[in-house]
């Protein structure tokens, strides 16, 4: 898959409390949750974010609650792909579960900018920051990893695999 | 090679002889968990699905204590299409509010005897990680994962690698499990043990209580862990002899780490150094020793949830208050952990306790500790907690903070109206 869009800018230990608030979590429809997305750490998140855009972020991004919530908030915002140097494991699994598409890339979280244009092709792993003209590449997914994304996320793995 | 305890459990689980950190496994479940929260929106994957019955109705738990006793009319929609599940399931494990064998669901699944020595077991929550405690390997999922194992009895995990906790020396007064996580989490970090397993040994695990390393494993996601393991020893056989359905007599030989089992790196915590925590806002890393700071003023204190609201704590949390009076303008709140340990305390005189030295007695609920119900904090109010996250509005707005501290820290912060030790009273 390959997305373009501007830079959102955060920094290391985003947590899912602060994705979505637990105070949202007695719903799960996910323009509603959308609605709250981020508003703890960035009231602005709501009025800045455009279709296709990008989460550039630190270390251990989605660590702490097992909320799934939190991926399906952020892609239902509009936000194409989170970039960070390491996501909390249970938001990866989470993101990879649910089609939010997600890339670890220190250097890449490091060196772009808030604000900067750059596309990213999610199957070679390849980040361009149009603004600098400089590219990264990120760690590719483990091939089964990469298998459970073919099938459509877990959901069409597990059928798959129900149906043999 | 050697493997780690958390290896041994994933590889005979998985059918395999053997399995290396990095192996991407597919393993056998012996038991799973949802909340109120987490599986509506699993339900809704597994019916739109097709998914038909799960894949065993006895190795599922359901329970609604997060948003339960229902807040608002939205959460109670949310419990009933739960309940309305497992009924139609035909669960066994549907722990209705107020019931036998009820309360949050870390509580309750150990102390019913559900969880083994050797299980895996994956929750709905990411404080599944608690039953570690047991010996069983156990890590929290989301609502996906949650839905498709109910349906398939199995799931994938990449074999972690694994950090050795090595403990060594007797535990002080005043301290406990809570305070040895935190100074874990703060000696490492909240990333410090990222995608790994933490497996505790060493002649100090023998000091700990089952209630200390409940808590201990409880934390061990605030580390970025995937699951935190005890061995089994001669607690754990007492504590599940009682517990689980036809006793328990002995661990499985499998079971214990390979003397040349290989670890990414090896901690070594002397229990005797560690004096009472408390995590400032908003990292559960950001810790400091009780009587290394300044007065801090507080406006909340909370004692109880999955971290600390078993009947060890609220004896200890009861023994600070007896004959003592929170202080004024303090609210302090009592969450007993479940049904079980609230009729106990009931029974042991320690509810009568907290309400005579002014506290709030609570139903068993996660409520505060998300900023749920029962005691959500207001704009600038500092709260001392006995949970286990002090994130930016985790209990309420966001420009309020959370101190994490264990039970006897809590309720002496109660008295003083700053955070403070038993010491000080």
């Amino acid at each position: 898959m390959k997305f373009s869009g501007k830079v959102i800018k955060y920094g290391a230990n985003v947590d899912t409390d602060v994705i979505i608030p637990a105070r949202y979590l007695n719903t799960s429809v996910k323009e509603e949750l959308a609605a709250h997305c981020m508003e703890d750490l960035d009231p602005d998140f709501k009025n800045k974010v455009e279709a296709g855009d990008i989460i550039v972020a630190g270390s251990n991004f989605g660590c702490g609650s097992s909320r799934e919530h939190a991926p399906v908030a952020i892609k239902a915002s509009g936000i194409s792909c989170v970039i960070a140097p390491s996501f909390a494991r249970i938001f990866y699994r989470n993101s990879i579960n649910t089609g939010l598409a997600i890339l670890e890339c220190p250097v890449a979280a490091e060196e772009i900018s808030d604000g900067d244009k750059i596309e990213v092709d999610t199957d070679t792993g390849i980040i361009r920051d149009l603004s600098t003209g400089k590219e990264y590449r990120a760690g590719a997914f483990p091939e089964f990893i990469g298998e459970i994304i073919s099938a459509d996320g877990l959901v069409g793995y597990t059928k798959a695999k129900l149906s043999k | 090679m050697g493997m780690t305890m958390t290896q041994k459990i994933l590889s005979r689980k998985a059918g395999k002889k053997d399995c290396a950190p990095g192996d991407l496994i597919e393993a056998k479940l012996d038991f799973l968990l949802g909340n109120d929260i987490t599986t509506p929106p699993a339900i809704e994957i597994f019916e739109k699905n097709g998914f038909g019955k799960v894949f065993d109705t006895e190795k599922i738990a359901l329970v609604p204590d997060h948003f339960a006793p229902n807040k608002d009319i939205k959460s109670a929609e949310q419990c009933k299409r739960m309940r309305d599940f497992a009924k139609s399931q035909n669960i066994k494990y549907y722990f209705e509010q107020g019931q036998e064998g009820m309360g949050v669901e870390h509580v309750i699944l150990p102390d019913n005897g559900l969880i083994r020595p050797g299980d895996v077991v994956i929750g709905a929550d990411s404080h599944t990680c608690t039953y570690g405690a047991v010996g069983a390997f156990s890590t929290g999922v989301g609502s996906t994962d949650l839905a498709c194992s109910m349906a398939a009895g199995t799931t994938w995990f990449r074999v972690p690698e694994a950090i050795k906790v090595e403990l060594k020396g007797k535990i002080e007064p005043y301290c406990a499990g809570k305070d040895v996580i935190l100074y874990l989490i703060g000696r490492i970090g909240v990333d410090g043990a990222l995608y790994k397993s933490l497996e505790f040994t060493g002649e100090g695990v023998i000091e700990l209580s089952m209630a200390d390393r409940l808590t201990i494993c409880n934390m061990a996601i605030e580390c970025g862990a995937k699951n935190g393991i005890f061995p089994v020893d001669e607690k754990t056989i007492e504590y599940l002899d009682s517990r689980v359905q036809g006793g328990y007599k002995d661990a499985p030989d499998w079971l214990f780490p390979d003397p040349d089992a290989e670890y990414s790196q090896v901690v070594t915590i002397d229990l005797s150094e560690i004096r009472p925590m408390v995590a400032f806002p908003h990292l559960p890393s950001n810790t400091h020793a009780v009587g290394t700071f300044e007065k801090i003023k507080i406006d909340q204190v909370v004692i109880g949830s999955c971290t600390n609201g078993r009947i060890e704590d609220m004896r200890k949390a009861a023994a600070v208050l007896k004959g003592r009076t929170v202080a004024g303008g303090i609210r302090a709140i009592v969450l007993p952990g479940s049904q079980r340990v609230y009729k106990q305390a009931l029974s042991e005189g320690l509810l009568e306790i907290f309400v005579d030295s002014g506290c709030v007695v609570s139903a068993p609920t996660c409520g505060p500790c998300l900023g749920g119900h029962m005691g959500v904090l207001a704009k600038g109010e500092k709260c001392v907690s006995t949970t286990n996250r002090n994130f930016v509005g985790r209990m309420g707005h966001k420009e309020s903070e959370v101190y994490l501290a264990g039970v006897e820290v809590a309720a002496a912060s109660a008295v003083l109206g700053y955070i403070g030790s038993p010491e000080e009273l």
